[in-house]
């Protein structure tokens, strides 16, 4: 194989690496810094790749469809907050085992009698439908590169909000003492309830953007999750900029092993999750505990 | 029965009686022997454990509606008696198999089993039915063995068997003029089948593997294949993949401008019901299946019009399956006028059974699977249109079946 072929596979390895940091930093969000395990992220994807299919029907346009999908998914995340997981801040772990996986459940049942069975396709709006030439016969569709335009902007912004803003300032805070922070008057439910709807608005977000390059269809959700776990774990929980190395790495290991050891491909990634735990059990930039 | 009672079950792990009989509301009794109760008769039970949940949910439901559309064309009664309906989803899981098999056998008595449509679900269930369980038919898993190793009498399967799937891939191809070709499969056991009979025909036929490459299931991220797809530059790929993974591959697989110098071939799940999904991305891909939505026969144009009459929706392979499902279950129980004892006759009925099939002329082998034409399609439109007939009475060695 010549070289174009491996820079065409490094392309490839980063632009999945993008795709990965997208849906895995809502959940980084949550589990990290508001200590949630949630199970129901892949749903929440889902319930955005699904919104994404049906409001881009009802308007004709992505773009729309994904104005009028992201307030539907931070209200989700806000109802889902505050009727169920705020209950449990202060139990253990396990309970948001259960209770996120029964939502996973739930998400399910609801996908299925909301928009049915079939497997759909959202269009590439067609500023963006065009493609092109990489090698002599294989060419490259543009809206791949824009979904990696708009990861970097989500990890430059959330690096932003939670690092240099009061908001991340006082999240950051409510999550490592809650009773200090709201002894100082600061509303800890209302901030906790903000920023979960928001990890559950970019899964959303995550889901809607990759709709028209993955397709739709019941049990997408679960595809993504572990996968994301992965990207969280490897990275160190809490750290956005874990996440986002985490899932480069994932997206390298994952490209490059399915070319080079293909009888090894769906462990590779698996793999290297081991051999980062071995040598750092916190992950790459996480807290040890 | 209005459609909506029985469109709507999909509740998990819940199981819910569809209650048909319309006589017999008043002395229904499962206690009831079969024929000689008097003023009613004891209904029949029949089992569905198919997916409505999950990735393989549309074909689960297609399955059952198509077969729930034969027996209400028949009056919702076999041999003169009522149905009732113990139907479970499957969730397509591997896992629960076993137990929900037993649950349906053991605890629910079912006379007659239907499903699964995932391979390794059909094991699980196949292994639990056989002999002395209930009369079972295999609307859609086809793994090898079903009606190989583990064939039995009381076992039928109105779909297909992988080898059956993959077989007539090969000569079609090259009577395409397409000898170099790469191979690309989902790696499960299912994948693994159609690929080795695909190459089991392709090879004598002519043809060269240029390359073999099996991918992780049910993954759908195709990128890095794709990449090295275009650098092997074969003639043409053959592939297996289905549900949301074939409309995956055959949109990236537009998107990589392949189309234009590698010409994509699949086991017909690559676009079957998958049309409205695929859009553009699928016209001119070529697949091979033993059913078509534009096959000129009477029983499929009436079929095609009473499943959108019924369910709002196109009918597809799956749906065909279902429907040939009911149609066999029908004929057993007419030639014993109802009577679930008279087992030898009816399971006699059923295999020398020559069904007018919308896929055509459906007949059964020794091991009790289908035998059948097998098309070679092209999507024209977002049709699967028939190319040609690729293989006359497709039949399968039953590799080691004994009966």
């Amino acid at each position: 194989m010549e070289l174009s072929f491996y820079l065409v596979q490094l392309l490839n390895a980063v632009q999945y690496g993008f795709l990965l940091f997208l849906v895995a930093s809502g959940l980084t969000l949550l589990f990290g810094i508001m200590g949630i395990i949630n199970l129901a992220h892949g749903s929440f994807y889902m319930l955005g790749s699904y919104l994404a299919y049906w409001l881009t029907g009802v308007t004709g346009n992505l773009w729309l469809g994904i104005l009028l999908g992201l307030p539907i998914t931070l209200m989700v995340g806000y109802l889902v907050e505050r009727f169920a997981i705020s209950f449990l801040y202060k139990r253990d772990h396990l309970y948001q085992v259960l209770l996120t996986f029964a939502l996973i459940l739930i998400f399910n049942e609801l996908q299925q009698i909301l928009w049915g069975s079939d497997v759909h396709s959202v269009a590439i709006p067609s500023l963006l439908a065009g493609s092109f030439q990489l090698t002599e016969n294989q060419s490259y569709p543009v809206y791949r590169l824009f979904i990696s335009a708009a990861c970097i902007a989500i990890a430059c912004g959330m690096y932003w909000v939670i690092q240099k803003t009061r908001l991340g300032m006082t999240i950051r805070a409510g999550a490592s003492n809650r009773e200090m922070v709201q002894a100082l008057g600061i509303n800890v439910n209302r901030l906790f309830a903000f920023v979960f709807s928001l990890g559950v608005a970019l899964a959303g977000f995550a889901g809607m953007l990759a709709a028209p390059v993955d397709s739709v269809y019941p049990g997408m959700g679960e595809n993504v999750l572990i996968i994301s776990f992965v990207v969280v774990v490897i990275g160190g929980t809490g750290s956005i900029k874990g996440a986002f190395v985490g899932a480069m790495l994932i997206g390298l290991v994952s490209t490059f092993g399915k070319v080079l050891v293909p009888e090894m491909a769906s462990v590779m990634v698996y793999a290297l999750m081991a051999v980062i735990l071995l040598w750092r059990p916190q992950g790459l930039f996480g807290r040890a505990a | 029965m209005s459609d909506k009672n029985w469109q709507g079950i999909t509740r998990r792990d819940f199981v819910i009686k569809g209650t048909v009989a319309t006589a017999g509301l008043a002395a229904a009794s499962v206690l009831v022997p079969a024929q000689f109760a008097i003023g009613a008769q004891a209904k029949v039970k029949v089992g569905i454990l198919l997916p409505y949940t999950g990735t393989y949910a549309k074909l689960g439901t297609n399955i059952r509606d198509a077969m729930m559309l034969r027996f209400a064309e028949d009056g919702n009664m076999l041999g003169g008696r009522p149905i009732e309906f113990v139907d479970i989803d499957s969730e397509a899981k591997p896992a629960k198999a076993q137990q929900l098999t037993n649950k349906l056998i053991k605890k629910e008595n079912v006379d007659f089993l239907v499903g699964p449509v995932h391979s390794v679900v059909g094991m699980a269930m196949v292994k639990t039915a056989r002999g002395d369980g209930p009369i079972t038919v295999i609307p859609n898993a086809g793994a090898n063995q079903l009606t190989g190793v583990l064939c039995a009498p009381n076992i039928f399967r109105t779909s297909f068997s992988s080898y059956q799937m993959g077989y007539p891939g090969g000569p079609a191809m090259v009577e395409d003029g397409h000898k170099r070709v790469v191979l690309m499969y989902w790696n499960y056991g299912f994948g693994k089948q159609v690929a080795a009979a695909f190459k089991e025909s392709f090879l004598p036929a002519g043809g060269t593997i240029v390359k073999e490459i099996p991918t992780p299931f049910p993954k759908v991220d195709f990128q890095a294949y794709l990449t090295e797809l275009a650098a092997l530059k074969p003639d043409a790929v053959y592939t297996f993949y289905a549900g949301g993974g074939a409309v995956k591959f055959v949109k990236d697989f537009a998107a990589a401008g392949l189309k234009d110098s590698i010409k994509l071939y699949g086991a017909g799940f690559l676009t079957e019901g998958l049309g409205a999904a695929q859009g553009d991305a699928a016209e001119g891909v070529r697949t091979i299946l033993h059913y078509a939505d534009t096959l000129d026969n009477p029983a499929n144009q009436r079929f095609r019009k009473a499943f959108k009459k019924t369910t709002g929706t196109n009918a597809d392979v799956y749906a065909v399956q279902g429907y040939d499902a009911g149609e066999l279950i029908l004929r057993g129980m007419n030639a014993v006028k109802g009577d679930t004892g008279a087992r030898a006759e009816m399971i006699h009925a059923m295999e020398t059974a020559e069904i007018d099939s919308p896929r055509g002329k459906l007949r059964f082998s020794k091991s009790h699977n289908p035998i059948h034409d097998v098309y070679l399609r092209e999507v024209v439109k977002g049709e699967n249109r028939v190319v040609r007939v690729a293989a006359k009475a497709q039949d399968d060695p039953a590799e080691g079946c004994s009966m």
